[in-house]
């Protein structure tokens, strides 16, 4: 394959914030509007890789190779807008409680705007092969390696929010080269792993719709284009429920999913939740357990997305104009502690994709998109729904420990159940040779 | 021996380099710090006891040129994908707005009015509490307190004063004048940012009778709506010596078993009177749209964006969850207002309060009055001195006479007005004065 030098979102991005800084200039200034001339002559010329379906290539079902690279310019600016920061007094508290303490939160952005290294995660990027196909009137970014393995098993893994293809990138290793890392040659996987529409180097969606069903079907036609005729899906996070669609419509091709954020929550226990009230009875140990995961995380861990969920224009315009508040926001995950589980790098590579593709307002709007339906409940995902083999890992430090019990009333056809002892809401990010372990398990009986 | 101190909070010269200052007039000499919002610099007043210090605003001219700044240099999120506010501020709106308020939008004119009142600062209870005060040329005006609300400040009112104050030139009588005390809530615009926990509504209310108490007034009455409500009522329940009455426009006026009803998510309860079902409906509606609310009640500090994001905290404080109804349809429409004869709600009004926010830097330190409380929202609290109702079909529920006469046992007022809404002072402060007026008449009668 030929590396083709191609615009990224950003510099289209970039151009389009020009055009609106020369248009708010425009009365002020009278070189504005020769800016805004360039400026608008530079997003028709590098429109390749623009979000707007309106500028996609003739060839719907092309697949076009991508690479990352992010102007000087952009990250400078960044930079100095970290090191602008104007921030609020210090929690009123000693703990976690009021959301993400200022004195974390001013080290981890002194980090960012001095120390951090956006060219390192670049180049991790374009060291795997990326493209961009129009899927459904929307460019659609994903990275695709084939392991070297015949017979490699095609999966397609989902991110979820706040996460990105970041969160997959040590999984690829283990995956597609298990010999390499303690597993077997006929464990390995051909991996398929797109940006979601909104996120990422993915086109923003200009209307209305794109929800998980829709992804979902965007993604058997792109494992069709790119020539998978059997295959599997995987995703936690938004992901899951991306993933459990992809079941429910049973394309052609697809084999099982496998899951690390199921829909388990059964309607009785959702309604004791939604109403604030005490546990059904008859709870067991474990289930109580989920239970008072859940309570805590619906009281109070659950108001991010709700407010993306109603008013993502709202909450997006303070996270796509401050970098530290969109650090912040997507900080607050894990109970306010990424870090325990990831590195500040790692964090920091996600946050700086989304500020450079200008994507904390787009990836807000899936919330709003499906209209306040939990992730988390089995009514609300249609599991019942769903024939096709599901194959389940729990990892302790997710939202909540899936019990097997509500599991199995969730999904019928459940062919895999693992409750492993390390690993969180982002398991790919943070254990990702366990996870990968955990992929190549659940899957060894479908091959 | 006017000494004329600046301060500027430490953490603001580490974040934007351009220091945010507010001057102090004080007639002693130990050293005033003013408006302080520095939290380091509220434990060394504990010697200044209850002296009642003047206060005029000036801001320095670096502030409102960094504010320039950073609203010409907003990096903005793409447009909404619907057609109308059900996502939040719309991206044409809030860019209109930006270009406004970084060109024409002069902060000067609204600190002049600030500055022609009587302002003044007092330590209680440990924080610097900002108020206007202005006294009534009539003799045996009436005291009153009246209390903003969020996303308020004492900006909601000013149009009420002088109709307060001086009714013989708004069409009133002189028996009906009022002196006018308008504090700043702590957290918000220019009392001190509380340090640590407490400051609920409650707390504030025993501040509030202690204001009162330090201005020499015996005899006073309460007024507010949002959260001012919220204090008012507190201040009903605490009944301190001098307090005679409340007027609210927000009644918490919802029996037990409808709150019940309402919280869980069930259907009205059978019984209730036409009347009371459109509230009950109203009420349902509201729950739906409170979302902004549970972000800052559970995460008020991960609102960092807000603090650094100028336009981002414009549209915080622009939307309030609802997609066209009350109360952002009062504040929406004002956006395309640039006048009005009849002191409706103008652009500059709406922009005064949001500047005074950011200049303040209290978007993070007012959302955390959220967090503080929690007691419950419109449900009857048990006030058992006398009340005062009107009730504007603007607000989030026209509460019914019903409810209220059961809420408020001394009910000494309720009347239902054909205009205004949930900023009532601000959208209609003419209609505003004269249900003070005759709200509060039988009592200075019965005096």
């Amino acid at each position: 394959m030929k590396p083709l030098e191609r615009p990224t979102h950003r510099a289209s991005f970039r151009t389009r914030i020009n055009v609106l800084r020369a248009m708010m200039s425009l009365a002020l200034s009278s070189t504005s509007a020769r800016r805004m001339t360039v400026a608008v002559l530079a997003a028709t010329a590098l429109g390749g890789a623009s979000a707007t379906p309106a500028v996609a290539e003739t060839n719907d079902k092309e697949i076009r190779p991508f690479r990352v690279n992010v102007p000087d310019e952009a990250l400078d600016d960044l930079r100095k807008r970290v090191l602008a920061t104007r921030w609020p007094e210090k929690e009123t508290v000693n703990d976690r409680s009021q959301g993400v303490q200022l004195a974390k939160l001013q080290e981890l952005v002194r980090y960012w705007g001095t120390e951090y290294d956006w060219r390192k995660v670049e180049a991790k990027l374009n060291a795997l092969p990326q493209f961009i196909t129009t899927i459904d009137g929307l460019d659609i970014h994903f990275i695709h390696v084939r392991s070297r393995h015949p017979n490699a098993l095609p999966v397609i893994i989902t991110h979820g929010w706040p996460g990105s293809i970041t969160e997959q990138l040590k999984v690829i290793g283990p995956l597609t080269d298990p010999t390499a890392h303690g597993g077997r040659a006929q464990d390995a996987f051909d991996v398929v792993i797109p940006s979601m529409p909104g996120y990422g180097f993915s086109g923003k969606p200009t209307a209305t719709g794109w929800n998980p069903d829709r992804i979902a079907r965007a993604w058997a036609e792109l494992m069709r284009r790119v020539g998978y005729t059997r295959y599997v899906a995987q995703g936690g996070d938004w992901g899951s429920p991306v993933s459990s669609a992809m079941a429910r419509q049973a394309s052609p091709g697809l084999l099982g999913i496998h899951i690390n954020l199921p829909a388990t929550v059964p309607p009785d226990v959702a309604a004791a939740l939604a109403s604030g009230g005490p546990p059904p009875a008859g709870l067991s140990e474990k289930e109580r357990a989920a239970f008072d995961s859940l309570d805590t995380f619906y009281k109070m861990r659950r108001a991010y997305g709700a407010m993306m969920g109603t008013r993502p224009q709202v909450i997006g315009q303070a996270l796509t104009d401050s970098p530290a508040g969109l650090a912040a926001f997507m900080y607050d995950y894990n109970d306010g502690e990424p870090e325990r589980l990831l590195t500040k790098d790692d964090f920091l590579d996600n946050v700086t994709l989304y500020w450079l593709t200008n994507t904390a307002t787009s990836s807000a709007r899936l919330y709003w998109e499906t209209g306040g339906q939990s992730v988390l409940l089995a009514s609300a995902q249609k599991t019942s729904e769903i024939t096709l083999p599901v194959a389940i890992t729990v990892f302790p430090e997710e939202v909540y420990r899936a019990p097997e019990t509500w599991a199995r009333r969730a999904y019928r056809n459940l062919i895999y159940f693992k409750e492993v002892d390390k690993g969180g809401h982002f398991a790919a990010w943070e254990e990702p040779e366990l996870f990968a372990a955990e992929l190549r398990a659940a899957f060894r009986s479908i091959r | 021996m006017n000494t004329t101190r600046t301060i500027a909070t430490a953490m603001l010269i580490v974040g934007s380099g351009l220091p945010l200052q507010v001057t102090a007039q004080t007639t002693t000499t130990s050293g005033t710090e003013g408006a302080a919002v520095a939290p380091a610099s509220a434990a060394r007043r504990s010697t200044e006891g209850t002296s009642v210090r003047p206060f005029t605003v000036h801001f320095p001219q670096g502030s409102l040129d960094n504010l320039r700044r950073r609203i010409a240099a907003t990096q903005w999120p793409e447009k909404e994908t619907v057609a109308d506010l059900s996502q939040g501020v719309p991206l044409a709106t809030m860019q209109e707005l930006a270009r406004y308020w970084a060109t024409d939008y002069d902060w000067r004119t609204v600190e002049a009015k600030l500055n022609a009142l009587p302002q003044f600062l007092t330590e209680i209870d440990g924080l610097d509490i900002h108020f206007i005060h202005v006294r009534s040329p009539h003799a045996n005006a009436l005291p009153l307190i009246v209390t903003h609300g969020w996303p308020g400040s004492i900006i909601e009112q000013l149009k009420i004063i002088d109709p307060l104050v001086n009714p013989t030139a708004h069409g009133g009588n002189a028996a009906d004048a009022f002196h006018v005390v308008i504090p700043s809530m702590p957290g918000y615009g220019f009392s001190g940012k509380p340090t640590s926990t407490g400051w609920g509504p409650e707390r504030m209310g025993r501040a509030w009778a202690e204001l009162m108490t330090r201005l020499g007034y015996t005899h006073y009455v309460a007024q507010g709506g949002d959260w001012g409500a919220f204090v008012v009522d507190q201040m009903g329940l605490q009944a301190p010596a001098g307090l005679l009455a409340i007027h609210t426009n927000m009644p918490a006026t919802v029996p037990a078993d409808v709150d019940k009803a309402l919280l869980a998510g069930q259907p009205a309860p059978s019984g209730l009177s036409a009347e009371e079902r459109r509230a009950y409906q109203q009420l349902e509606r509201t729950f739906k749209q409170v979302d902004y609310a549970r972000l800052m009640a559970s995460r008020p500090q991960t609102l960092y964006g807000i603090a650094d994001s100028p336009v981002g905290l414009a549209a915080w404080l622009l939307d309030h969850n609802d997609a066209d109804g009350q109360p952002a349809a009062a504040v929406h429409s004002a956006l395309s207002r640039t006048t009005s004869a009849t002191g409706e709600l103008t652009r500059d009004e709406i922009l005064d309060n949001i500047t005074l926010y950011w200049l303040t830097n209290t978007g993070v330190s007012a959302s955390r009055l959220y967090w503080e409380y929690k007691g419950g929202f419109f449900n009857a609290k048990g006030v058992s001195i006398p009340v005062a109702v009107s009730v504007f079909p603007g607000e989030q529920y026209e509460a019914p006479r019903s409810w209220t006469e059961r809420a408020y046992p001394k009910l000494i007022y309720y009347k239902r007005l054909d205009k205004g809404g949930h900023f009532a002072a601000w959208e209609q402060p003419d209609l505003f004065a004269a249900e003070l007026r005759a709200a509060f008449r039988s009592l200075r009668s019965a005096n």
